[in-house]
């Protein structure tokens, strides 16, 4: 008789993302299987899957001797209803086994819209939600990684502890604590005070927070001799790292479905609202020949016939122009698409927009984030219009007539003088368009999004207010106004769903309640439209008593204790309030590559000097 | 033309027909093989599945057609290059160069396996086999304006029903491939219009092997 699973798969959408068995999955033998770890992905296997952070970490882990790793993504809801409705627990993707048999439940959180759907895997997978619920015995660890952790304080509750920063020697560190408590016969409690020794681990149960009579923090309090900061850890040798070469195919589309060559860590610019610019600090790029010797390598075993160079801000590369021409006498040949993302205005080269011609033509994105020079300047944007203009214009030239631009609107110091300004800049390109486009039949195609701006931790607004969402609005009417061309499509993001990442991004423990309470409310799947509820949200808030503004929008005061403190990503508060002053005085600050103004990343990097 | 024969099973059935024809490529170019593009505004290496299967019905009589870039490679060594490369439960069986068309396609025989969770008694099997001597059966079929009834009679040739366990049954059964095609799932279809006290629990249906219109194999 065919089983459970098997039964309702045919009735579900896309079935393939639930049954694992594609080609290169891991596959172990249990019986000499010492350390089972369920590596779960808070969306669906589509977005997890196209990861490259989960694809290095099931490598890494899988290496290891007596360790299996297997893969949990969030079910799609109609997959949800069957399992709710047999009462089938989550499995992994490899060997079908539920979350039960695991030991270690790592979860990869990349945005603190995935919150609720952790707490919904957990119950999937009848893991108590709380760690407190979870008994002394050791198994059903669960701990999390990825740029949520540098906040983790509105999961502190239900995680047992988490892994900050990268986790190439981290997370095998953890493991092999692990094994080691397990044979030694630890207790739980035992083996989170062992685990939370490793440089990089943070247990949120051995911190007290107590709290001002405004809500604010008074103090961080470690207990029984944990340490008062976590430090982030890095890779120290990029060329030496662990790179999967032979990594999963998925049988089924998924987001990325091609090969993702990751070319260097951190990004040299130091945009002011840009966490990821700052939490992977410092830039240690990968060289040339390592580079080409991956790429190679991966396209072979995948199959792929298309290849993405991934980075923060992949043109920033050094050795861009060697690497691409290199790459391209590979790919041309073979049919092989090499598509280059997140291209900035300001270094957008005539040459290497025409090789990535000679492959494919794809679209035209610039993200210059604000409309006016002077509210660029503050947030330390350095692109300037006639970059914007001179690339468009060489682009237009050579038959491009499609043009994606990119805006965040609230962002501190921000005028209508500076919405406007968006609208002049996209008149601007519409101009170029027609004094340079030789096909003017065509038509052109300016598409313009803006995104409210969320003030983020580990940046120098984290101590700013975000704008109400009625403000948000008002000035995505008053620029809407202001853009009535044909060729001009607007889009902006919707507003309550940036309100709540404002809220959890800077939040404290007392957020706790109120996810526990949003999950019961069936909150799940934040990040997709199809799911999201703020008036669930809103509820959830109330049933707590809990003010989301108190935490979206209030200015929080030079030196009032931010809750996520303990965990440090290597740079100094002091350095931050310096950048927050200058973004008033709209003074840009040199990148990494320029002049080293004193981040303090540089300690954590003892192959150091940043960028080499 | 260069035809591979292939079984898609076990995990594999899951694969949707679009998603399974973009894998092969990738499949050869793993095993350093090169299958000829099309020509046109935008070239992809060309394949093509004959028949295409279901979500959830396994087989191990696939038909995929494409041409090899490569002409020194001698076909019946292509199972063992490309079979290490393919995901769980799918297996090249055979490969070779063919020259009939896939319109001469005409039969396609299948079990399709009923599930009763509380057992099924020899009389139900009985009565199962008699409603396929019908000379009319009809069943409700999708189609785009909506549920539309048809007559699937005359795209069986022939529904034989054996007992495998207390609580399956299988249907052998020769129906049509295409022009008119007959989905295997409507044979439960018609179970469940006619016989609703004989509803299967769960049904699954398997491709056995496909025919030409003088009940010939067909490669
Ligand atoms: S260029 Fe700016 S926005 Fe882009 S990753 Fe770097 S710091 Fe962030
Ligand atoms: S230490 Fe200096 S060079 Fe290194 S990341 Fe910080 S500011 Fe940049």
């Amino acid at each position: 008789m065919t089983d459970l699973i098997n039964r309702i798969l045919p009735r579900v959408q896309k079935p393939a993302r639930y049954t694992g068995g594609e080609y290169n999955e891991i596959i172990k033998d249990k019986a000499s299987t010492e350390v089972r770890i369920a590596f779960c992905f808070p969306d669906t296997y589509e977005i997890g899957m196209s990861n490259i952070g989960m694809r290095i970490l099931y490598g890494i882990l899988n290496e290891m001797d007596g360790v299996w790793c297997e893969r949990m993504f969030a079910p799609w809801g109609d997959m949800e209803e069957e399992m709710r409705r047999h009462d089938l627990p989550l499995w992994a993707l490899e060997s079908h086994d539920p979350m039960e048999d695991f030991d270690l439940i790592a979860f990869s959180i990349g945005y603190e819209m995935a919150y609720s759907n952790v707490l919904n895997m957990l119950e999937l997978g009848h893991i108590p939600l709380k760690s407190c619920d979870r008994g002394d015995d050791l198994k059903h660890i669960v701990f999390a990684g990825g740029t949520s952790v540098y906040n983790a304080e509105p999961m502190a509750d239900f995680l047992d502890f988490c892994a900050v920063g990268e986790g190439e020697d981290l997370d095998v560190e953890i493991v092999e604590c692990y094994r080691s408590a397990k044979r030694r016969g630890l207790s739980r409690r035992e083996f989170l005070r062992e685990v939370s020794k490793i440089p990089g681990v943070y247990v949120p149960s051995f911190y007290r927070h107590t709290y001002h009579e405004d809500g604010t923090i008074r103090e961080i309090i470690p207990l029984d001799g944990a340490p008062e900061t976590v430090t982030k850890r890095i890779v120290q040798d990029m060329d030496g790292a662990y790179y999967p070469t032979k990594t999963i195919v998925p049988s089924t589309q998924i987001v990325h479905d091609r090969t993702v060559l990751e070319l260097f860590r951190g990004c040299i610019r130091g945009c002011r609202f840009c966490q990821a610019g700052f939490c992977y600090r410092p830039v240690r790029p990968k060289s040339p020949d390592r580079l080409y010797e991956l790429a190679v390598a991966s396209l072979e075993n995948s199959g792929y016939d298309e290849m993405t160079l991934s980075s923060l801000s992949t043109s920033d590369y050094k050795k861009l122009g060697e690497f691409a021409d290199r790459m391209l006498d590979y790919c041309i040949p073979r049919g092989i698409n090499l598509s280059l993302p997140s291209l900035r205005a300001d270094n957008f080269s005539v040459e290497l927009m025409e090789k990535v011609q000679k492959v494919r033509k794809s679209g035209l994105t610039f993200a210059p984030e604000a409309g006016t020079q002077r509210l660029r300047d503050a947030i330390n944007k350095n692109v300037t219009e006639e970059d914007i203009l001179r690339s468009c214009s060489v682009a237009f030239a050579g038959g491009w007539n499609k043009v994606k631009l990119y805006f965040m609107l609230g962002l501190p110091t921000e005028t209508d003088e500076d919405v406007i300004g968006i609208a002049e800049l996209t008149y601007k390109v519409l101009k170029a368009w027609k004094e340079h486009s030789p096909n003017k039949s065509r038509g052109c195609t300016i598409t313009v999004s803006t995104a409210f701006f969320v003030p983020k931790n580990g940046t120098p607004f984290q101590w700013e207010a975000q704008i109400t969402p009625e403000e948000y609005l008002r000035r995505c009417a008053l620029l809407k106004s202001k853009m009535p061309s044909k060729s001009i499509r607007y889009a902006y993001h919707p507003s309550d769903l940036s309100m709540l990442e404002a809220v959890l991004c800077r939040g404290d423990r007392k957020l706790c309640d109120v996810l526990l309470r949003a999950h019961e409310l069936g909150c799940k799947m934040d990040g997709w439209t199809d799911y999201f509820q703020m008036d669930k949200w809103m509820q959830a808030f109330s049933d707590c008593g809990v003010d989301p503004a108190w935490y979206a929008q209030r200015e929080r005061g030079r030196d009032e204790v931010f809750p996520w403190e303990t965990v440090s990503i290597g740079i100094s508060k002091k350095f931050f309030w310096r950048e927050r002053e200058a973004a008033y005085r709209s003074e840009i600050t040199p990148d990494c590559r320029r002049q080293c103004t004193g981040c303090g990343a540089d300690r954590l990097y003892q192959g150091g000097p940043c960028d080499e | 033309m260069n035809r591979l024969l292939f079984e898609k099973t076990g995990k594999a059935i899951y694969i949707s027909h679009l998603d399974t024809m973009a894998m092969f490529p990738r499949i050869f170019l793993r095993a350093g093989l090169h299958v000829k593009f099309t020509r046109g505004m935008s070239p992809h290496a060309y394949v093509s599945i004959a028949l295409p299967l279901s979500v959830g019905t396994s087989s191990c009589c696939e038909l995929l057609d494409f041409t090899l870039e490569e002409d020194n490679v001698p076909l019946e060594t292509l199972p063992a290059r490309l079979n290490p490369y393919f995901p769980a439960g799918i297996r090249v069986l055979s490969a070779y160069d063919s020259d009939r068309k896939i319109k001469e396609l005409r039969y396609l025989r299948c079990t399709v396996t009923l599930e009763y969770d509380q057992g099924i008694s020899d009389d139900g099997c009985r009565d199962i086999e008699a409603l396929f001597r019908q000379d009319q059966i009809l069943v409700e079929k999708k189609t785009k304006k909506g549920l539309a009834e048809t007559d699937i009679r005359p795209m069986i040739e022939s529904v034989h029903v054996s007992r495998i366990s207390s609580g399956e049954l299988a249907l052998e059964s020769l129906i049509c491939a295409q022009n008119p095609s007959l989905n295997p799932q409507l044979l439960v279809g018609a179970i469940e219009r006619y016989l609703p006290e004989l509803a299967p629990d769960f049904a699954k249906a398997h491709r056995t092997e496909v025919f030409d219109e003088s009940f010939q194999v067909f490669r």
